[in-house]
Parts: structure tokens; sequence; C-alpha cells
């Protein structure tokens, strides 16, 4: 009864309004939101978070909850309006009409469900196929999404397989009765590069594959241009663009949207030459939204009495199919104009070496039994890493989960100590000083800010309080009195407003957060600083301004800066220096342009295809690496990258499987472990092309 | 798993061995074993003839000696007299080659649990009897309260904050907040007393230890099951209410499960991860609430001869319960180990 014939849009979303009741307020999460989806066309939903798009999701799901409401408009689905099915209607349209693919896939598959169950539930409840058919055709999708030998996988738990094998389960679960429309929340943001990259691949095939029409939620420009033929982006509860991905990312016509793209690092630009240019302010809570544009307080273009009038409605943009924007002002903004140059900076020159590292290993030894020992594995983390940093540059450690770039951090701070090797400090071993038994020099010199903002800080503790502890630690200041003075002093130093000293984390965004994170970085003076991924749990809008911060505190301060990332957008526009980690080992070593450009170590040249590019000017080559990243407790013999590696046929004599490949000098520092011979090196092509315009 | 197993026995047993010789230390002080001399021969003994007593019982030893002995791996104790030779392996006074025949070990190990003062018997048969008493009493209990409990804390818990989960936390909270010599001096007074005159069950379960009926039996079953049902159903309810919660509840809503399908197959294995230790932690509890209900109702068993042997300073007999307590509590955790693994896949014991 679910299955009925229409030929007009799969998903037909028409000036919806969506709020969550609070005891306090009403909370509107989204306001006159329309959006279309036609038979076989996928619609990327994009924005920060917090803007209402996974609230859409759930609205056509009609799973808001107890708080949450639909106050206007209507969702209809192949014609038939959503809000005014029964629940028994619903559930049959659920899971075979409209399926869902989530954000994390661990949480969301039963922790005490075999996999098989899990699938073959989904047909039995909706084509009421017996166990064996259902088995058969989970089977098929099993297949279908490309794991590898799918009987096993369909015998285990979830825990028992990795998160992208986890995610293609999620995937095939959404599959498994053919669905008409499929919604993606965030499907990638859990995963590596390299396996979203695969995922991605997978699911615009299957989309093909079975005609399903996408619904596709992210917070990554590049990811939707690669996956969707329309763009919808959403600011604070409302659609502000709507279009075909080439109007859009080509034509824009909305301040937010242009804000957006000029905040993300796109090739071309450069920390020096080209800054990024973040968009000032803060979004707005849905509950303190300004009136008029909800945009306006952050708008270059914004013009008092106007913008701030009364609701915007969307505009159609005159001559392109289908592209609306909610900009009053959209036909007099010459969209063209470039961009105002933000200050521009000399590039530093490097100075003197700071830091040395010299053939450091770190092995863990790990018990196979935790009472009885058993035979001890050891899990090399990190394998002969040799390099120099040196003052106020910026050297990049990039490389996906597991590849020991959170263990050489670990060991360069001091926390654990190197099995092998030297770190020195100059020219002071440390390598084997644990934190507690270095100097408070030696401490505060070398310091670290963090992944996640939210949880390095003190949820009981003033801001101040917490920046004054860590110049107690240091020995700064000789009173109170000056202590407080010194905190002020960073609060400016990283451009917070000195009241922020009295507030509590919890009253901070992000951002905010990892400003103070930076702070406390920054309290003694420090002259090694390890980002770890300081910016990756932040919104768009936000990292460039933090990343900014960072940049520009390095200026001043001429210190050396270890970022670790995964991105390698960010990396290319703020490194000096890259070195690419896999599975332990330093596969390339070289300048940014070196790196950036052929030769590439196999590994390399993967991760540079991987990652999406918000640019339609840009070509990519394709190469998708098969399998997940090797455990680190059992790596392949001879090269870590052999498994994976798509050059390895080009190398003779099966030499990758026997032998680890020999650090190559490609000269000007530039380094390189493959087996590759010189000539197949230099007949790489590059992976990114800029199509000239 | 065998070797888990193994692990755990070992553990078990080292455990046993400490409880039982800090039993040994608090059953052994001077003053206890002053009494003893004094119960056992009479009231107004000189301390002189107290301390020859005990010389002659074997209770002057060293504390790590006697605690050999009553394990049985050190020989047992033997003292000379005119009479010939006495000890604690045989009776009556024998010559030396007669002791020469009689086993020397005599423990807890050679299965000789010891001789009770208080009832004129052997420590072993009592304890056999009256822990087949109480382990009658606790399946009634288990089986009357598990259930309920699960039941309770399942439908409490699958729609948090509804009206159903508020009534129902309301009388979870109230029996466990009642102790059970409140609750079972209330039960008897309303079902057994002519104080209200309904008089549907008999206030004492004395007849139970025959032949236990719905009549004579379900009082005291309900009074220990009452109080634990309250507490389960509490840790069910919140375990439930977070696994309702879970995205992976949601993936299954949005595939299309029914609400009935989604509680029995999806929600309630994982949500049962959690009470599972608590149920299985009740037994040892169930001990303690034994020895309240069994001495209200006159039920003669493990709980009541603990009790009796305590306040009658029956100083073998107490260490024979404790040792059996002591195992009965660290098998049940056991099993709750093993039972675990067996809901939670992803604790695995290789």
């Amino acid at each position: 009864m679910a299955t009925w014939e229409y030929d007009g849009p799969i998903l037909e979303i028409d000036k919806l309004s969506i709020s969550f009741f609070t005891r306090l307020r009403e909370i509107p999460a989204v306001m006159d939101f329309s959006v279309k989806v036609q038979p076989g066309e996928a619609v990327g939903l994009v924005g920060e978070s917090g803007c209402g798009k996974s609230t859409v999701a759930l609205g056509v799901m009609q799973d808001l909850g107890k708080n949450g409401r639909i106050v206007g408009g209507s969702i209809k689905f192949k014609g038939r309006d959503l809000g005014e099915m029964s629940d028994d209607e619903l559930r049959t349209i659920r899971g075979s009409q409209i399926a869902m693919i989530y954000q994390e896939p661990m949480a969301s598959l039963n922790p005490a469900m075999k996999i098989a169950k899990q699938l073959m539930e989904v047909p039995m409840i909706h084509e009421g196929l017996d166990e064996k058919a259902a088995y058969q055709r989970a089977l098929e999708v099993v297949t279908d999404v490309k794991l590898p030998d799918p009987e096993r996988i369909l015998k285990s738990y979830p825990h028992q397989l990795s998160g992208g094998q986890q995610q293609r389960i999620v995937i095939a679960m959404a599959l498994m009765s053919k669905p008409s429309l499929l919604i993606l929340d965030e499907p990638t943001t859990a995963l590596d590069v390299t396996v979203e990259a695969a995922v991605v691949e997978l699911v615009k095939d299957l989309g093909k594959k079975y005609g399903t029409s996408m619904l596709f939620i992210s917070h990554n420009l590049g990811l939707v241009l690669e996956t969707c033929d329309r763009i919808c982006v959403m600011y604070s509860g409302e659609a502000v663009e709507r279009g075909s991905i080439e109007d859009v990312f080509d034509e824009m016509q909305h301040p937010y949207t242009q804000a957006l793209f000029r905040s993300i690092p796109l090739p071309g630009a450069d920390k020096n030459a080209r800054p990024l240019v973040a968009i000032p302010g803060n979004f707005p809570l849905p509950h303190e939204r300004p009136p008029g544009c909800n945009f306006g307080p952050r708008c270059d273009y914004f013009e008092a009495g106007r913008c701030d009038a009364g609701d915007i409605p969307m505009f159609d943009v005159p001559g392109n199919d289908r592209h609306a924007t909610r900009c009053l002002r959209f036909q007099e903004i010459d969209w063209h104009a470039p961009i105002e140059a933000a200050a521009q900076h000399d590039k530093t020159e490097p100075g003197q070496v700071v830091l040395k590292m010299e053939n450091l290993k770190k092995y863990y030894e790990v018990a196979a039994n935790a009472l009885f020992g058993g035979d001890k594995k050891v899990v090399k983390a990190n394998e002969t890493l040799s390099f120099e940093a040196r003052e106020s540059e910026t050297l990049a450690i990039v490389g996906e989960s597991g590849c020991g770039k959170s263990t050489f951090a670990k060991v360069l701070m001091g926390l654990e100590t190197a099995t092998d090797g030297q770190i020195l400090l100059d020219n002071r071993n440390i390598e084997s000083t644990p934190i507690e038994n270095r100097d408070t020099k030696t401490v505060a010199d070398v310091q670290m800010v963090f992944q996640n903002p939210f949880d390095t800080l003190n949820p009981s503790m003033t801001v101040g309080r917490q920046i004054i502890r860590a110049l107690e630690i240091f020995g700064v200041g000789e009173t109170e009195e000056e202590r407080r003075e010194r905190m002020l002093q960073l609060l400016d130093l990283v451009k917070l407003p000195r009241e922020f000293a009295d507030r509590m984390p919890r009253q901070l965004s992000g951002g905010q957060k990892q400003r103070v994170g930076i702070a406390r970085a920054f309290a003694g003076d420090a002259r090694i600083v390890v980002a770890d991924e300081p910016v990756s749990a932040l919104d768009v809008s936000v990292q460039a301004a933090v990343t900014d911060l960072l940049m520009e505190i390095q200026r001043e301060q001429k210190t050396t800066l270890l970022f670790i990332s995964h991105d390698l957008s960010i990396v290319r526009y703020l490194s000096d220096r890259v070195m690419v980690m896999y599975l332990g080992h330093v596969v390339e070593l070289g300048t940014t342009e070196q790196v950036f450009a052929p030769p590439y170590h196999p590994y390399t040249e993967a991760l540079l295809s991987a990652v999406p590019i918000a640019d339609t000017h840009v070509e990519k080559q394709h190469i998708v690496l098969d399998g997940d990243i090797p455990s680190a407790m059992n790596p392949p013999p001879g090269c870590p990258f052999q498994t994976r590696c798509r050059w390895k046929s080009e190398v003779p004599g099966g030499l990758c499987e026997k032998e680890v490949p020999p650090v190559r000098q490609l000269g000007d520092g530039h380094q390189v472990k493959c087996h590759l011979s010189d000539e197949q090196l230099a007949r790489m092509e590059p992976v990114i092309k800029i199509a000239a315009e | 798993m065998g070797l888990f197993i193994l692990r755990r026995l070992g553990v078990m047993l080292l455990t046993a061995l400490c409880l039982t010789f800090i039993v040994f230390f608090l059953t052994n002080l001077f003053p206890n074993l002053e009494k003893l001399a004094k119960t056992e021969g009479n009231f107004r003994m000189s301390d002189e003839a107290v301390i020859s007593y005990l010389t002659r019982e074997g209770h002057m030893q060293p504390l790590p000696v006697k605690y050999g002995q009553w394990l049985g791996v050190v020989p047992g104790f033997t003292f000379e007299t005119d009479d010939g030779i006495t000890g604690q392996c045989f009776d009556g006074a024998l010559t030396a080659e007669q002791v020469a025949e009689q086993r020397r070990y005599c423990g807890i190990l050679q299965g000789d649990w010891g001789f009770s003062t208080r009832f004129k018997d052997e420590v072993g048969p009592i304890i056999g009897e009256r822990l087949s008493l109480t382990g009658i009493l606790m399946f009634w209990v288990m089986l009357l309260m598990v259930p309920s409990a699960l039941i309770l804390g399942v439908l409490a818990g699958m729609r948090e904050g509804s009206r159903t989960d508020r009534a129902l936390s309301t009388v979870a909270i109230t029996t466990t907040a009642t102790p059970e010599y409140v609750s079972g001096v209330v039960l008897i007074a309303v079902f057994a007393s002519s104080a209200v005159g309904l008089r549907w069950f008999k206030g004492t379960a004395t007849g139970a230890m025959e032949n236990p009926t719905f009549e004579n039996f379900f009082l005291p079953v309900l009074t220990i099951a009452l109080y634990g049902m309250g507490y389960i159903a509490r840790m069910t309810r919140a375990s439930m209410a977070e696994v309702m919660t879970a995205q992976y509840i949601r993936t299954a809503r949005l595939k299309g499960v029914s609400f009935p399908n989604i509680v029995m197959k999806h929600a309630l294995r994982n949500a049962l991860i959690a009470p599972f230790t608590v149920i299985m932690l009740q037994f040892p509890w169930l001990l303690n609430g034994v020895v309240i209900v069994e001495t209200l109702f006159n039920y003669k068993g493990f709980g009541w001869t603990l009790v009796e042997a305590a306040s009658n300073n029956d100083i073998e007999l107490l260490l024979g319960v404790s040792v059996v307590s002591v195992f009965v509590v660290l098998i049940t955790q056991l099993i709750s180990d093993i039972g675990y693994v067996y809901l939670n896949p992803r604790i695995s014991v290789s």
C-alpha cells in the first residue's frame, strides 16, 4: 500500500517551519524552508552546525521527538503530505520508501545484534519476506556496498567492524528496500579522508544504480560539489540560497554563501598573499535572531532600515534555472568585485633550528592477555622519525587516524618517553624526560592546542582563572595582580574581550573556547606549539578566524608551529613544510610546494585526490583507495602502504612486499619513502589542476 | 573462557581464605572465648579455670595455628591429660597408640565443620539443612521479584516521563524505601492479623518448612521481594530510558520497526546489561534480608541459624555459616560475569 504512482517531485518541502518547545519559550529551528527533490536528483543541504539542516531531515522522517513540532508549511513525499499520515502509514514508508544514513555509524547500529539480523529486519517488515529470502537480499546488498567477505560480515557484531565498514553497513541497511529517497546526514564526518572518498564514490554509484533521489546534508562544500546536482545553503534556520551546483558555486547571489566560500582555504589561497576572510561575529542563537535578515549583523552589504525592516522572502534569480536567494540587494551587489584584500603580510623567514628529531621511535608493548601477559605484541606507533623545525616555521604533520601523529605529539610533550632516537630542543635531549621531570621552562616552551575545545576547559572554573592557573604553573609573574594583568594581555592577544575573564566556559562558543585554549598555550611564551587538529571541531566560518589568529601570533612571537591535521586544504594554506605520515612512517617530507606537486609518494597522491575541493574549476584525478588502513598492531610486511598502493605493480620483483623502502632524497630537502624509480616518479601527473577560466 | 573461569575460581578461593580468616579472628577474640568457656562450663568459673578450660580445648594456641587446624592444613590439636590424650579429631581420652590410628587432620578441607554448641550437633548437616530451606525461600523470592521488577522497569523506562513512568516509579521508590522489618510487620498486620481482619495468609512460616503453601509462604516471600524489586526496577528503568534515547533505537524507528518490536527486539537486551549485575548482586544481599524475614516469620533457615549462632556464641557454626555465605556471594558473582559476557557481545574474555 505504501507504493503509489506519482510523476512529480519525490520530495516537496513547502514553506516548512519547525519549532522546539521548551518550558521557557518556543525555539524556531527551521523557518520558511522550501526545497524540491526531483526523481534521481541529489540535493545538498549545506550550513554550519545549528543552522537546522538535521532538523529538516528529521522533519521529513516525522521524527522530531516530544518537543519538536511542525508549525507551518508541508512536507510532501510523492505528492502526499507526510504530516497528515497516521503512525502506521508513516511506519510503512520509513525504511522502505525513505531511508536515512546517519553521521555516527557506530552509534546507529545496535551493539547487541548481529549485522545480518539488523539488515534482514528491513525487508521482513516491509515486504514480508521470509528469513531465507531476507538473508539472500542482505547478502546481495552487502556485496553491492563492496564489503569483502560478506558472509563473515553478516555474522559479526558492529563492534567487530571498522568505522568505514560500519558506515557501509548503514548504507546497505538504507538500501535494503530500494527506497525512492535517501537522506544522508553528514554520512562521512566520522571517517578518514581516504575512507570518506571511497564511501562517497559508493553512494554516488549506488544512487545511479538504484535511481534513488538523495538529500545530502553536510557542512563540507567540497563534498556537496562532488555528490550533488543541486544545493541549498542554510543559515540560522532559513534557506538563504538555492540552485544548481554551477549557479551557486560560480554565480553566488547571497552574501553568506560568498562569505562561506571566502573563508575556506581553496587552492590558490595563501596565508601571506591571499589570506582567508573570516566571517565577523558569531552565529545568532535561535532565540536571539535579529529582525529582518538573519545574516544582517555579519554582512558586509548590510543596509540599515532595509535589511532589518522585516522578513525577507526568497527571490528568483532571473536567467538561471530554479536559482533563488534570500537577499534584498542581490541585484545591486557587484558579485564579481575582487575580494577586498585583507591585510597582506610579508613572508617570514624561518630562523635557526629549534627542534630536531633524530630517528625517533616509539613502540608500545601490548599484552595479548591482560592478566597473564601471553604473547606480547609490539605496536610500532612511530618508526624512525627525523626532521628539523625552525623558529617561526609552520610544519604540518598530515595523516589519517592511526598514522602515529598523536603519539609523536605525546612523546614531544613528554606524556610518553621515546623508545629510541632523540629529540633535541635547543640541543638538549628531552626524549626520555617525562613531563613531570621537565623543568618549568621546558614545559612552558613546548605547549599544545587541543582538538576539542569543548572538553579541554575545566567547566567549573572561570576562563581567567584557568589562564592564571597556567601562569602560576609556568612561574610567570610575582604577584596575583601581575598574573591577572598578564592574563588580560593574553586575552587581548587572542582577541577576546577582557570581560571574558570572569565567564564560565559554557558561556563561550566553540571558537571562543579554542581561543582560550590558545591563550593558555601561549601563557608561558611557548616557543613550540603543537596544534593537534585545532580547528577541525569548529565550524567553517570560525575556522578561518582561529587559523588567522594562530598565524598572527606566530608572526609576532616567532613561534614554531607543529600543525597536526588531516585536512590538506588548510595544510596547503598555512604550512611552510609538510610531513606526510602513514602507519608510523614518514612517507614524504618537503616544502608545501614540493609535497603538493608531483612527484608524489603514492599515498600523498591518493590523499590529495581524496580531499573534496569546493571549486568547480578544479579538475581532480580520481584515485580511490581500496580497503581500510591496516591496523598498527598488525602492519603489512615491507612497505606499509603496499596493501592499498596503485603503483605497486610498477615495482619489479615484489620489492614492496619484502622491504621497507629507504628514504630517498629528491633534492632541496624533499624526501620520499618509496621503491618507485626516478622515471616513474617523474611520470606522475598533478592530481589537482585548476582549469583556466 | 575456561581459563577465565579457572582464574576467577582462583581469585575466589583467595577471597574466601581472607574473609574466613577475618571472621575467625573476630570470633576468636579472648572475650568471646571467655564467654564460650563460661557457657560451656559454668558462669561462676574463676579466671584460672577459664584459662585451663581454654588450654584443654586448644583455644589458647596462636591464631594462625588454630586457623590452620580449622582449615585442616595443620594437624589437629591434641592435649595430654591424666586420662590419656584428648584431641580435636576424636572423642574421649585415648592412649598414644590409639591416637596414632586416628586421623591427624580434621578441618573444613576434610569435611569436618566442627560441632555446634547451640544445636548440640555436627555443623555440616545443620548448615546443609538450613541452607536448603533458605534456598526454597530464595527461589520463590527470585521467581516473584525478578520478572515483576523487570516488567516494571521496562514499562516505566520505555516512555520516560510519561504517566505510566511516574506511577510505576513511585511504586518502586516506595517499596525500596521500606525496610523489611517495616513492610513485614505491616503485611502481617494487614493480611494475617485480626487488626484489619483480612486474615488471608498465615503470620508465621514455620509450617512452610515441611509443607510450603501459598497461604503460609507468600508473606515472607513478598516481604523480601518487595524491597529488592523496587531497586531492580529503578535500575532497569534508568537503563531502559537511556537505551531508548540511543541512536540505534532511532535507526530502528526510522527503519519502520513498530514500537513493541523496538522494545522487545532492539532495546531489551541492551537495557538488561546493567541491571543483570544488580540482580546477581541481590543474591548475597538476599542473605541479609533473609536474616530479618526468617526471624520475623520464624522460618528456621540459614538467616535464622546465623542469628542463633551469633547470639549463642556458637563459634564453629558461625564460621561455617560465614564460609557458606562467602561462597554463595562469590559464585553468584562468577555467574554474573559469565552472563554479562553472554549479554554484551562487546566484552569478550579470551
